[in-house]
């Protein structure tokens, strides 16, 4: 070998050899680079995947076979070789030809798509019901018959967002709490929307649904291994529309009946939390943090909101009268009909509302001094 | 006896000549083209890399709307009307068009609904940031308070389309040359013609959307609202009814350019003229009943979606014969390769490829992965921005030397050609990738693992950004300096009326009618 093809050799194949060693690398390196959607891991991700592969390989055919007698005709019929135009302008038989052999294609691309989606469509005999609901911008999680419900939302922070602090692996794919789910059960999913439309899209599930407001959609999954399934928000729902992912945790079926107890033990533990009575400083921290994961989307972490499109907290009338939070605590609990405020009556707990609401009346210069207890915001929610 | 025109600023004002408003329309959208393209590099800048770094995601959603609706509004349909108002006089043998002070109306009013739209840009509250397609309830309830502005915009707009479509369909239909039959029409005014059709038949659904947007937003109503007892679903139908013709709009004039510049530079005439015709007719037809195949996962009944899924795959029918006759024709043609040839060669592959992806998403049980990701946002540009801005420019390019008597820097013009041809490219394919592999559209900020795709995708971007930069410096270079052309024909294959008179085109041409045998 010339020293010259020895370099090149070495160019060439001297990283995809060093990279065959490391293969938790080219994982990754693969992972970067993909280019085809993954097979999943259900059955109709695969079934979806097998429909994608199939009308691409026909279009790939189709489309080489049409570019080579184009190119051939650029090349051979170029006027600098001398090429003479023909005159011919019409041949009935060849247009009847391929007016017909693309509708006959069309049909045998039609009934492996008419099975797949009839796949896509089957969510008959489910095991178990899950409910989502999209907001803006996180998902709630409904076990439905099982009195499990939670908010799962982005845990990302702000410092990686804006490039003050180093991303981590799963930059923008962590969430507070994720879908935890069995193996090798049939679930069905009934998504609808709180807010705007969202998507839920998880791509080795093979599952996108909208979520709609007034609308209850059905979608479902079958999952043989378990692991750590990422998705996102497939419809654009305002600002947060990127940071509101999915997070799904498959887990053995016993491991999940265990994880499905503590969770329920959990419940009942923070039912009692909301007969306790807090001091204003421990209503104030935990205040701040619920604030900056359910508010602070849209009123902004210092109060101030957006101009023109959400309003401020900092030095509003509803924040700032002294012993009058009746109305504070009926627009965080019911929301406001036709704005962007959600009800967060039924999203976060009694704990969580009331640190809210005290820490909006005492911080960024409010100083009310009011000091909101569990026990009133469930009070407010019984009496209504 | 034919007068020439009018001196200063009142001669654009207030022109009623089919020339001078075609050249307001293009350089209108050449300037719209522009404004879109900055912004698809601010967005293209951002996502340059994983993270926040030059703009908010609030200010990002304003980017991509703005981009979606100046491209599509601002852009693409005025440079198509303006090249309908330059061409199909002189291509049917009419003195002007048949209603020139509307022709005047219809581009005057353009202006001010693209300043009502941008002006939001500076207000209290932002731009529109619902993405182009405004979606209910994110548009209504939950918009920025200048929403009132967009659709008010959006109606002016739909107002100027509709006047310059009944302005097309009554000159074609009534100004004709004699002996020029509909069926030795060229094929830029048959395309036009039924464009002009589609146009009347969906920009009122579109007003209508918009109208209803305001009622919910301003005087209680509920269409859009499920909460008193509307329905967000019932947006979309009419946005689609609207938005799928939508898409044929701005292809079907770009197949007649096409099917213009191939047949001269292979020297040979048009193959399957008739079949040409009855394809762009079934094309037409197929866009008012594929609609909902924008919204597969709304949570149709089955058999709705079926019945989407067969009717869209239908559309490749008429659509493969039109590239099938392109090929034709340039089969054993002789072939030459000036600049509007190469830029017509790249539309047929380009479009054929986002042909296919088309019909990849026309298969329903695919598309549930393939819905509002990045593979959506490929397949659109390579059908819109290969389809439309590909044949505009291979158009100005054609006509330019008729238009203003001086022939264009040639091997400028190909040099742009190939850094747009590899920068579009660069810029759109890996955004298939980035589809599959799961990354959603109209995303402020993306995880990891698309951090490589995305970066070469932006400098794509930017490589196709600066190639229409030497496309306007050539422009503006031919027109105030370029080899001055006198020969009625431009170039030798040329055919059609356009090419019987003197150039450049006098101001007022075919006083008489010519004789069409």
């Amino acid at each position: 070998m010339s020293r010259r093809a020895s370099m090149l050799f070495a160019l060439v194949f001297a990283p995809a050899i060093s990279l065959a060693f490391m293969s938790k690398a080219v994982a990754e390196e693969a992972q970067r680079w993909a280019v085809n959607m993954p097979k999943g891991a259900t059955p109709v991700s695969n079934a979806i995947y097998d429909i994608h592969m199939i009308i691409f390989w026909i279009c790939v055919v189709i489309g080489v076979g049409v570019f080579a007698v184009m190119f051939y005709s650029m090349f051979a019929h170029r006027k600098s070789k001398g090429a003479v135009a023909a005159n011919f302008h019409e041949n009935t038989t060849a247009e009847i030809v391929w007016t017909v052999i693309p509708a006959l294609l069309l049909i045998v691309m039609a009934v492996p798509a008419t099975t797949a989606l009839l796949d896509v469509y089957d969510t008959t005999e489910a095991e178990m019901d899950i409910k989502i609901t999209g907001y803006q911008w996180k998902w709630q999680y409904e076990y439905l018959g099982e009195d499990v419900a939670f908010v799962s939302e982005l845990t990302t922070p702000e410092e990686e967002i804006y490039n003050t602090a180093p991303k981590s692996q799963y930059y923008l794919q962590e969430v507070s709490q994720a879908l935890v789910l069995p193996a090798k059960t049939k679930v069905r999913f009934l998504i609808t929307g709180k807010d705007v439309i969202h998507s839920w899209w998880v791509v080795d599930l093979g599952v996108k649904k909208d979520a709609i407001p007034g609308v209850v959609n059905e979608a479902w999954a079958y999952i043989e291994e378990p692991g750590i399934y990422r998705g996102e928000c497939a419809e654009l729902c305002g600002k947060g529309h990127a940071f509101m992912p999915i997070v799904v945790n498959v887990l053995e079926k016993e491991e999940y009946n265990a994880w499905l107890a503590k969770k329920k033990e959990e419940v009942a533990a923070e039912r009692d939390l909301a007969k306790k009575t807090f001091t204003l400083d421990e209503l104030m921290a935990q205040g701040e943090a619920a604030y900056n994961r359910s508010c602070a989307a849209c009123h902004a972490g210092n109060g101030e909101g957006i101009p023109g499109v959400f309003p401020a907290l900092k030095g509003s009338a509803m924040a700032t009268t002294t012993g009058d939070y009746a109305a504070h605590l009926d627009i965080v609990v019911n929301g406001k009909a036709g704005t962007a405020m959600q009800a967060f009556g039924g999203q976060l707990s009694e704990v969580d509302i009331a640190a809210i609401i005290t820490y909006e009346r005492n911080a960024w210069g409010n100083s009310t001094g009011d000091l909101v207890q569990p026990l009133d915001v469930l009070k407010f929610k019984q009496g209504q | 006896m034919a007068h020439g025109p009018a001196k200063g600023i009142g001669r654009w004002l207030f022109t009623t000549n089919h020339k001078d408003i075609g050249t307001l329309y293009l350089w209108f959208s050449f300037a719209m083209f522009l404004l879109g393209g900055t912004f698809a590099m601010v967005i293209r800048a951002e996502l340059f890399q994983p993270g926040m770094q030059l703009i908010k995601p609030e200010f990002f959603n304003q980017m991509t709307t703005m981009h979606g609706l100046v491209m599509v509004f601002g852009a693409i349909m005025p440079a198509f009307v303006g090249l309908a108002n330059w061409l199909i006089p002189m291509m049917i043998g009419a003195p002007d068009m048949a209603l020139p002070r509307m022709n005047n109306l219809s581009f005057w009013i353009l202006p001010f609904g693209f300043s009502l739209l941008a002006s939001t840009l500076f207000m209290e509250g932002g731009g529109p940031n619902f993405g182009w397609t405004f979606y209910a309830p994110l548009s209504t309830t939950y918009a920025p308070s200048t929403v009132n502005y967009f659709i008010f915009g959006m109606h002016i707009i739909g107002a100027s389309s509709i006047m310059g479509s009944i302005n097309i369909i009554a000159t074609v239909l009534n100004m004709r040359a004699p002996g020029m039959t509909l069926m030795k029409m060229p094929m830029f005014v048959w395309t036009w013609l039924i464009t002009a059709f589609l146009l009347i038949a969906v920009m009122p659904v579109l007003a209508g959307a918009v109208t209803m947007m305001l009622m919910d937003i301003n005087f209680g109503t509920s269409f859009f609202d499920a909460a008193g007892g509307g329905d967000p679903v019932l947006f979309q139908h009419v946005f689609w009814f609207f938005g799928h013709p939508e898409v044929y709009i701005i292809v079907l004039p770009a197949f007649g350019v096409i099917s213009h510049i191939i047949p001269t530079f292979s020297r040979k005439p048009l193959f399957g003229y008739s079949s040409m015709v009855y394809a762009t007719a079934s094309i037409a037809f197929l866009s008012f009943i594929v609609w909902a195949h924008h919204m597969f996962l709304v949570g149709m009944p089955i058999g709705g979606e079926l019945y989407f899924m067969y009717a869209t795959m239908l559309i490749a029918v008429p659509t493969a014969a039109k590239v099938f006759n392109w090929i034709s024709t340039m089969f054993r043609g002789s072939i030459s390769y000036e600049t509007p040839m190469l830029f017509a060669i790249a539309f047929v592959v380009l479009f054929t490829i986002g042909g296919f992806t088309g019909l990849m998403l026309a298969i329903a049980a695919a598309d549930v992965q393939y819905h509002d990701s990045y593979f959506v946002v490929a397949h659109f540009h390579y059908v819109m921005v290969a389809g439309a801005v590909f044949s505009g420019t291979a158009a100005v390019y054609y006509w330019l030397p008729k238009w203003c008597g001086r022939m264009y820097n040639e091997t400028m013009g190909k040099v742009q050609f190939w850094i747009s041809f590899i920068g579009f490219n660069i810029t759109f394919f890996p955004q298939h990738f980035l589809g599959l592999a799961g990354m959603p559209r109209r995303y402020a900020d993306y995880a990891l693992q698309f951090s490589d795709w995305n970066m070469i995708s932006s400098i794509g971007a930017f490589i196709y950004g600066a190639s229409q930069l030497l496309f306007i410096f050539n422009v503006i270079r031919t027109i105030r300096s370029g080899t001055p052309v006198s020969e009625p024909k431009t170039w030798e294959g040329a055919e059609g009326l356009e090419w019987t008179v003197a150039t450049p085109a006098p101001y007022h041409t075919f006083a008489t009618p010519p004789e069409v045998k």
